[in-house]
């Protein structure tokens, strides 16, 4: 029922687009290099999970600062489930993604029910996430510090199953949960749960008054985030086949996925995937041309992700998507 | 008539300021009653209470039978009490019509089916054609209307208004006293708070006339206005 009036106020014009936008990524793979392919792979990791970010806070209003807290249980799960016990991913995610929704529950009732909002919500979030990155750096069962390392080889045939292969299944798996997550997204906005999540992101006393129950709608938007983000991890997991608690679980993984959301535009369908694409395609393309020019400065994405940070805030501080939509004709309930 | 809210002696203390104090009153079911008084007298606290923002110190509320003190504020909406606030609180970002959409869907599941209900609830108080428009874009009397139109897809028995005349042109006022006597006869039991002593004169079956947080009168419209206590108090001897 959920999904029955999923094309209801598309226009035909957004149909074509999203048809042919679906076509070029689809094909992709047949014209790409290697280089190109593993640009898009990093491209569609941040479409997809700034999607389950975007659930949060553009449609809930939550702001989570420590999203990379999911990415990581549900790789560090998959991946020890597999190393250990040679539990295959898919089966894996039976375990994972549980761990990460649980963790998003546990964060969310602390918060919610002891009304910790705002800025100390996203501090609390941070915090959980940091604990975790110290926790896992002494969970002798993951390697701690010393890092998880699945079994390499170089791979000639793909294995969907067990997803060892080479990075065109990736692209495929992560194409395919984007546009997934892309459904999802659209079909929670239009349904009662949508609603719902706009009117606590916009006034959450007035929402209560309307005969919301808060508490209720906010942890499911935590723990179906959390749940979404963990899916990410795993295909990380399996895709990197190294994890270091100093990297997945560190800050400037949590911030990095909430860029994309935030230049595209917060709370939109569209606007973490034209991020996705806007930020880390341009990024990655500075740093191909700063090599070109024998150039290697540590640090350079960075400070580009600043800069697009600040202009974008600066010129359009709803995102692109808004205003790209605006100029490409669709209609408001597009966006 | 029955009473639809009996509130029994409740009285709320924000640390050395007692806001209400001991207040007995009695809506009944099908009526119109008003609340007046001086600013700071405690009436917007009394409907914070009645609502289930603040839980009373004493006293009991029960509304249709059943005690509602201390419940949450969702839940006192969904037992069917209706409020509006003195600041509106539109949902900015959201159109006129997704606005009201969120209060229907409190009895509805079906996002069509309320939808449709908004766009009874939208034509009655004559924001149909502003449907499309973002709240935020409203103006202040529009966006008192979309307040009660938002809490009037809930479907309440009892609709709490405050102050939702204060700021209007006469002309304004005029038209939403008459989309209230009209809500009124069909059923829907109306307490609102007001200054306005024109809309109040017009609509109020009965007046609560309240100073320092206690009730110094209460009674029919005409007795009301000619208490000295609340000419000294509230109106003025001129202002009727």
């Amino acid at each position: 029922m959920m999904f029955s009036r999923l094309f209801e106020n598309v226009s035909p014009r957004a149909l074509v687009l999203m048809a042919a936008l679906l076509i070029v990524l689809f094909g992709a793979p047949f014209l790409a290099n290697d280089y190109l392919l593993t640009v898009l792979i990093l491209i569609l990791y941040f479409a997809y999970i700034g999607q389950a970010w975007n659930i949060m806070m553009g449609f809930a209003g939550q702001l989570s600062l420590g999203h990379a807290l999911y990415v990581g249980l549900g790789a560090y799960t998959a991946a020890a489930l597999y190393v250990h016990f040679g539990i295959g991913p898919w089966i894996g995610l039976l375990v994972a993604v549980p761990i990460a929704a649980l963790a998003g529950a546990f964060i969310g009732y602390l918060a919610f029910r002891f009304k910790v909002g705002g800025v100390y919500f996203a501090i609390l979030t941070i915090a959980v996430a940091e604990f975790a990155r110290v926790g896992f750096d002494h969970l002798a069962w993951t390697k701690g510090s010393s890092g998880l390392f699945l079994p390499v080889a170089q791979f000639t045939s793909n294995d969907l199953w067990l997803l060892r292969g080479q990075p065109v299944m990736f692209y495929y798996i992560l194409l395919v949960a984007t546009v997934l997550a892309f459904v999802f997204c659209r079909a929670l906005l239009q349904s009662r749960i949508g609603y719902f999540w706009l009117a606590i992101r916009e006034d959450e006393e007035a929402a209560r008054s309307a005969g919301i129950n808060t508490f209720r709608y906010k942890m499911i938007a935590v723990t179906i985030s959390a749940a979404m983000t963990s899916f990410a991890g795993v295909i990380y997991a399996f895709y990197y086949n190294n994890l270091f608690p100093e990297q997945v679980f560190h800050i400037s993984r949590s911030i990095e996925i909430i860029l994309g959301p935030i230049v595209g535009g917060v709370g939109t369908l569209f606007g973490p995937i034209i991020g996705a694409f806007l930020l880390t395609g341009m990024s990655e393309t500075l740093i191909a041309a700063l090599h070109a020019v024998g150039l290697d400065i540590p640090g350079a994405k960075q400070v580009f992700y600043g800069i697009c940070l600040l202009l974008v805030i600066m010129a359009m501080p709803d995102g692109i998507w808004p205003w790209l939509a605006r100029r490409i004709g669709l209609s408001e309930r597009e966006k | 008539m029955s009473a639809l809210l009996k509130v029994d002696g409740i009285s709320k203390r924000f640390r050395g300021l007692l806001a209400v104090d001991r207040l007995t009153f009695d809506v009944p079911r099908g009526g119109i009653y008003a609340v007046i008084g001086p600013n700071g007298a405690g009436k917007t606290t009394l409907f914070n209470m009645i609502a289930g923002v603040y839980v009373p110190d004493n006293g009991t509320i029960d509304f249709a039978g059943e005690r509602i003190d201390g419940l949450t504020p969702d839940n006192v909406c969904q037992r069917g009490i209706g409020r509006t606030f003195q600041i509106v609180r539109p949902f900015p970002a959201l159109s006129v019509e997704d606005n009201v959409i969120v209060g229907a869907l409190m009895r509805r599941t079906d996002v069509a089916d309320a939808r449709a209900h908004a766009h009874e609830v939208l034509r009655r108080l004559d924001l149909f054609d502003k449907r499309a428009q973002r709240a935020s874009s409203l103006t202040l009397p529009d966006r008192k209307r979309l307040e009660v139109a938002r809490s009037l897809a809930t479907d309440p028995k009892l609709l709490l208004l405050d102050e939702v005349m204060a700021g209007l042109r006469p002309t304004e006022t005029d038209r939403i006293v008459s989309i209230l006597k009209e809500l009124n006869r069909d059923g829907l039991t109306i307490l609102l708070i007001e200054h306005v002593m024109r809309a109040v004169m017009a609509l109020a079956g009965r007046i609560l006339v309240l100073h320092h947080g206690a009730a110094i009168a209460e009674g029919l419209p005409a007795e009301v206005v000619r208490n000295p206590a609340v000419i000294d108090s509230y109106l003025g001897a001129e202002d009727i």
